[in-house]
């Protein structure tokens, strides 16, 4: 082995890294920026104020007490900014895209859902106008609009004139019904006479002594979210964000490195390494060594960043994060390596390489988080070595996993590492 | 020194190398000339170990190349035909590489480089970035990444490739240095006057096989005429009608029309002459020049090698 060479050819590959500034900026500024920006949108440090409301329109053609009520609850949620339209300009702007979600309450809505509630008849339609690109908002209005309704709709049949009304027809249609046993109709008979008779209380009366009626029926239990991470330090969006980015831009790096060498396949210096004492190895060998510390110091320049700038903390086994940074930048190397093997041309081979690394890192979760695909695309995203190294690098960070949390995740990368250099060693042509 | 015997290369179905044997002695200056496509480079190749032959064997000091290539790297230096440099480096730091390839580092290897560089006339722009050389320049400085591990044979391919007149002559300077000090080189290029001026001995080279292997003085005796005359006319279609007149006629060796000169190769310059100068003058035809000349390299290359446009061959480059 000549290290002398091999010395040579690193310190050369470190020099011309160094003195390209535009390799520099797009290796760690643009990933710093991209990190940042969705490290931003998908929910910073978990302040819920600084997310921005879904633009929601509420249609009242019903305009009952029930109607407005709803209404009313609505403009009350943290998550919503519900505005009053027509039905023609709520389609309208849900088709233009300026608003996510429509609720159109229709004509009759409060009586036939008291209605409802009693019996087996046709329950009045909600209709959720919704921008298809927007789906998740229609579930969050959905459901903020059921929990709403339902309250309001309970509270008018123990409260309001419509409620009574409803119970009084749902009485009248019980005495004539002739599916119903004797005992059963008297037992809700009896029910809905109750409901009745409260109903028919003064409000103001019973005030401070029946509050549940008076708001009607609600959700008989609360939620509090309660973040579990290492406890010390609490959960940073940018965290995942960095993780990501910094795994994307280390693999354009590598790719960089491949492709720097296929061009040099086609100028007169290629003549002059090949005409020098050295081996295929061992020229292998240097390209790995100084793609790998480029590597590593893009990956130390992107995480001093988002320490220093954006509160990024290695809440867990600062060992593992060092072994994935060191397995990481050496899987680049090799991937480089692997694409000078096999690629024929330069631009051929950066297209392809572009397309192949977009991909691995949109599946291996560095964009979004993976939990948000579907569940076959979630298990097929663990073949993908950049899977394993957002979540490693996850794992010591936020989460503040020990070591044994990058043993599987380093074990993949080290492996992808070993397949990309064998394919490199068989198929790289220095010979020809 | 290095003996290359029956070396073979094919590229696909054309035969890029064919049969070519030849020996370098230690010290010589070997010119390789030969048209575009003649295979120079590819010679170039299999000697610096670039390329394995298809057939035949090269040699160096005995030692067959194929059992050790190692060696044989470590004692020759090319100078490849394309620029081999780092444009964004230090003509310093381009050298530190070259030489850090072959084993040198720290004092050695800076010496070995300041030695290169004020060799070529570059050691006072050392540290100045490569892009910012002239063509003339990169084209010495190219030169110089050869020279760091002190070969004893030194494989030029066509250095002087796109450069002035004034930079052609300082990278000759620098060759003629490297001949006084002893070095061995092998010289490619198609340039008659380069070949005449720093060759030893000269290697013709087309279609893959070696046409000639003599001094100049011993290529020069080769031709059947040792004289020429160019007579140049007014009208340049004379040329034609002359060249088929004086063609047959007794002492003429050779007729040919270039650009509106005839140009004749001629056993005995007095004889010859004066029946060519009397046949001219029956056909009433009037000359603006008429010049005589001993006969030099290019017309044994043309002579050998033919007429005809030669375009670059595929496949006919080194890697």
């Amino acid at each position: 082995m000549k290290t002398a060479a091999i010395r040579a050819l690193v310190h050369n590959d470190l020099r011309l890294y160094l003195t390209d500034r535009r390799a520099i900026i797009v290796g760690i500024a643009v990933p710093i920026l991209i990190a940042a920006f969705f490290g931003y949108v998908f929910g910073t440090t978990g302040d819920a104020g600084a997310t921005a409301k879904i633009p929601v329109g509420i249609v009242d053609e019903d305009a009952s007490v029930v109607s407005r009520a709803i209404a009313a609850d609505l403009t009350k949620e943290a998550m919503i900014e519900p505005k009053s339209l027509t039905r023609r300009a709520a389609e309208e702007l849900v088709r233009s895209g300026k608003l996510q979600v429509a609720a159109v309450i229709p004509q009759g809505f409060a009586m036939n859902a008291t209605r409802a509630l009693f019996t087996n008849d046709a329950k009045p339609e909600v209709t959720l106008l919704i921008d298809p690109s927007q789906t998740m908002s229609g579930r969050i209005v959905e459901g903020l609009f059921a929990q709403h309704a339902m309250e309001e709709i309970t509270k008018a049949a123990f409260n309001g004139s419509a409620g009574g009304a409803g119970l009084a027809d749902v009485i009248d249609r019980l005495d004539h019904a002739t599916n119903v046993s004797g005992q059963d109709r008297g037992d809700l008979k009896a029910l809905l006479e109750a409901a009745q008779r409260l109903n028919s209380r003064d409000p103001s009366a019973a005030s401070g002594q029946s509050g549940a009626l008076q708001r009607g029926l609600t959700i008989p239990y609360g939620v509090r979210s309660m973040p579990i991470t290492s406890g010390a330090v609490p959960y940073n969006a940018y965290a995942h964000s960095f993780a990501g980015m910094t795994t994307q831009f280390l693999l354009f790096g590598g790719i960089d490195a491949g492709i720097v060498l296929l061009l040099s396949r086609e100028r007169g210096i290629w003549q002059r390494l090949r005409s020098a004492p050295l081996s295929k190895s061992e020229f292998l060998l240097a390209r790995a060594v100084a793609t790998t510390l480029i590597g590593l110091f893009q990956f130390t320049a992107i995480y001093l960043f988002a320490i220093m700038v954006f509160g990024v903390r290695i809440t867990g086994s600062v060992a593992g994060f060092a072994v994935l940074a060191l397995l990481l930048c050496m899987l680049n190397a090799a991937f480089g390596l692997m694409l000078a093997s096999i690629g024929r041309s330069a631009g051929a081979t950066r297209g392809i390489a572009m397309m192949v690394t977009l991909l691995l890192v949109m599946v291996g979760g560095a964009w979004v988080p993976a939990f948000v695909f579907p569940k076959w695309l979630q298990s097929a995203s663990l073949a993908a070595p950049t899977r394993w190294a957002v979540d490693g690098l996850d794992a010591v960070t936020w989460r503040g996993s020990h070591f044994e949390a990058i043993l599987v995740p380093g074990a993949v990368l080290a492996l992808t590492t070993a397949v990309c250099l064998t394919i490199t060693i068989w198929a790289f042509r220095w010979d020809d | 020194m290095l003996r290359a015997t029956h070396l073979k290369k094919e590229f696909g179905e054309r035969k890029a190398v064919d049969d070519v044997s030849f020996e370098i002695r230690a010290g010589e200056t070997l010119g390789l000339l030969g048209p575009n496509g003649a295979g120079k480079t590819t010679i170039l190749a299999m000697l610096s170990g670039l390329m394995q032959p298809d057939g035949g064997s090269v040699s160096f000091g005995g030692h067959s190349a194929r059992n050790s290539q190692e060696e044989l790297k470590r004692r020759i230096g090319l100078v490849p035909q394309d620029l081999a440099l780092y444009e964004e480096l230090s003509a310093a730091a381009n050298l530190q590489l070259f030489g850090g390839l072959y084993g040198l580092s720290g004092r050695p290897l800076a010496e070995s480089a300041a030695r290169a560089l004020e060799l070529v006339g570059l050691g006072e722009r050392a540290n100045e970035r490569v892009k910012r050389f002239s063509g003339g320049m990169k084209r010495r400085l190219n030169i110089a990444g050869a020279l760091l591990h002190d070969p004893e044979l030194i494989l030029l391919d066509e250095p002087t490739v796109g450069v002035d007149p004034q930079s052609r002559n300082a990278i000759f300077e620098n060759l003629e240095e490297l001949k006084r000090r002893g070095r061995t080189l092998l010289y490619t290029t198609h340039y008659m006057e380069e070949a005449e001026r720093l060759c030893d001995r000269i290697l013709i080279i087309d279609h893959g096989r070696v046409l000639a292997d003599d001094t100049v003085r011993g290529l020069l005796r080769r031709l059947p005429a040792s004289k020429s005359v160019r007579i140049e006319f007014d009208d340049p279609l004379a040329a034609e009608r002359v060249v088929t007149e004086v063609a047959a006629m007794p002492g003429v060796e050779s007729a040919r029309a270039e650009a509106g000169t005839v140009r004749m190769d001629l056993a005995d310059l007095g004889r010859g002459l004066a029946s060519v100068l009397s046949r001219v003058a029956d056909l009433g035809l009037p000359t603006s020049s008429i010049q005589t000349a001993e006969a030099d390299l290019e017309d044994v290359f043309i002579h050998l090698t033919g007429h005809a446009l030669r375009d670059d061959a595929p496949g006919a480059a080194a890697p």
